[in-house]
């Protein structure tokens, strides 16, 4: 039985020690080596990348990724939350309406960006129909802004969050919110004491699945917030391609890496339960 | 509450749909601009006959299949050797490269495979594609299969095994097959990751292993173009048959 099961582990402990923690393992070595002039890193070992991590510059890059995240996070959750609960309560419909949220989601990340560029743009539908209506004269400036990033991270991660709710509300038993109600509760109290308190494990998997991608958002800061809005993602980005400062860019990743962890640790200590 | 919840999952759904939808009704619009012509199947014709696009689509379903199938096999295992018994440092590491963020991901693979090719004759292509999505398809398979798991009861196999089954047998003949929609749910997921993703793949793809959402990329920061609408139509119709033919098989 042992030896079944030590088996059945060994491709993933492989593959999860050769592609994830050597590469990281790799990228701790460039984060402490001086910048190559073409790219790539030099031997002589500095901790000069790190101390650039904590410039304010950076910083305020971190904390706005944090905001950005937080706010999309959060509409997630207000828009996640009562789509969840219609589904898990549709009955025979419940796999059509799931097939019906994921049906975008199927759809390429890209194709759902372009999406919103092809309604949000200068010529786009919302603006050729505003003024074809006569409604406004010039174009709203509605892409290359903040919300737009906004907007564009909710819509793509939306699923994230309905797919771990929908799950955790499915398993709930109806008949605590008809005991609610029968001991006196309003719709308002049992949505509030009994079914949210019930679904948090639900919430806070679908808000670590949703906050992560958009702190580390690269695609959607690129096509919808134009080049005003710099995150993470696109600083870290910009140190393999334009700037050419590798061990800058593994310094920052890692400590993104070490954010992301500290959330997980949180996550899981406050819970005690594990992720998987 | 019972009124109120309809009208909001209407419009969230109104949300999800409506900006697809309109990209499909304009895929068939003769104009290049936003305004309504009249009906035309130009821009398909265009997207069919981009020897680009069809090469990256090829690429993109070839590693999405072979990502999936590798995943799917490997998740499935290591998700039922730890529903027997946890194994805390996979587990940790597990979760941890589910919420690792896709650049560092691209990253740290991107500067592996560099420090490997300086030993090797070998170059980014296709086989480093895949190898990266195998990695980050695999957590998604073992949550999926082992929330499934969980909610199986584990004498089911015991009994297999005091019947006189071995391990594997019991494994192969009572576990798998309930354990059936469930890694084929996963797969679906997995699949869809592999095909969307384009940061990872952007890092570790070599010239000749361009995939269609690296294509999409070029074309969308360009600006405007009716031949994305097309493409996207087609993606949206063509997965949308897969959900509904996976959602038949779960059901069976």
């Amino acid at each position: 039985m042992r030896r079944l099961r030590l088996l059945f582990l060994f491709p993933t402990a492989s593959i999860l020690l050769l592609l994830f923690a050597v590469p990281l393992g790799i990228l701790l070595v460039y984060a402490c080596m001086t910048r190559g002039a073409y790219g790539g890193t030099m031997p002589p070992f500095t901790g000069e990348s790190w101390l650039r991590v904590l410039d304010p510059l950076y910083l305020g890059i971190v904390g706005r990724s944090f905001l950005v995240a937080g706010i999309s996070t959060l509409i997630c959750v207000v828009l996640g939350f009562p789509l969840a609960l219609f589904i898990s309560r549709s009955g025979p419909r419940k796999n059509l309406y799931l097939s019906l949220v994921m049906l975008p989601f199927w759809t390429s990340f890209l194709v759902r960006t372009y999406a919103w560029m092809f309604l949000l743009r200068d010529t786009g539908l919302i603006n050729t129909a505003l003024q074809s209506l006569g409604l406004i004269r010039e174009p709203l400036p509605l892409l290359y802004n903040w919300w737009a990033v906004i907007l564009g991270l909710v819509y793509g991660y939306l699923p994230f969050m309905v797919l771990p709710l929908f799950s955790t509300l499915e398993r709930l038993d109806p008949a605590l919110m008809e005991a609610a109600g029968d001991l006196g509760a309003r719709p308002s109290q049992s949505l509030l004491r009994v079914l949210l308190p019930l679904s948090a494990p639900g919430i806070r998997a679908g808000a670590i699945l949703v906050f992560i991608p958009c702190l580390g958002a690269y695609l959607t800061p690129d096509l919808l917030g134009g080049g005003r809005t710099i995150l993470i993602g696109t600083l870290i980005q910009n140190q393999f391609s334009n700037s050419r400062d590798w061990p800058f860019g593994s310094a920052i990743s890692l400590a993104l890496m070490a954010l992301v962890m500290v959330m997980l640790w949180i996550q899981v200590r406050r819970k005690g339960e594990p992720l998987l | 509450m019972k009124r109120l919840l309809p009208l909001a999952a209407t419009g969230i759904y109104a949300f999800l749909h409506l900006p697809l939808l309109v990209l499909a009704v304009f895929s068939v619009n003769s104009s290049r601009f936003t305004l309504w012509e009249g009906f035309s199947l130009r821009w398909y014709q265009a997207a069919f006959q981009d020897q680009q696009l069809i090469e990256a689509t090829v690429n993109s379903l070839l590693i999405a299949a072979v990502a999936t199938a590798a995943a799917a096999v490997i998740g499935t295992l290591c998700a039922h050797a730890l529903w027997k018994k946890d194994a805390p440092i996979i587990t940790m590491s597990l979760s941890l490269s589910l919420v690792t963020p896709e650049i560092v991901a691209g990253i740290s693979l991107l500067a592996l495979f560099q420090w490997i090719f300086r030993f090797l004759n070998v170059h980014l292509g296709l086989h480093t594609v895949i190898l990266a999505h195998v990695s980050f398809c695999i957590s998604f398979v073992v949550i999926v299969v082992l929330a499934r798991l969980r909610t199986f009861d584990n004498s089911l196999e015991e009994a297999a095994v005091d019947l006189g089954a071995t391990e594997w047998q019991a494994f192969r003949h009572v576990t798998l097959p309930n354990l059936m929609p469930a890694i084929v749910s996963a797969a679906l997921l997995a699949f869809t990751i592999s095909f969307d993703d384009y940061v990872i793949t952007s890092m570790v793809a070599g010239v000749d292993s361009e995939t269609l959402p690296m294509v999409l990329y070029a074309i969308a920061r360009r600006g405007a173009n009716p031949m994305v609408n097309a493409i996207s139509t087609i993606i949206v119709l063509g997965l949308g048959v897969m959900i509904l033919a996976s959602e038949r098989l779960k059901e069976s």
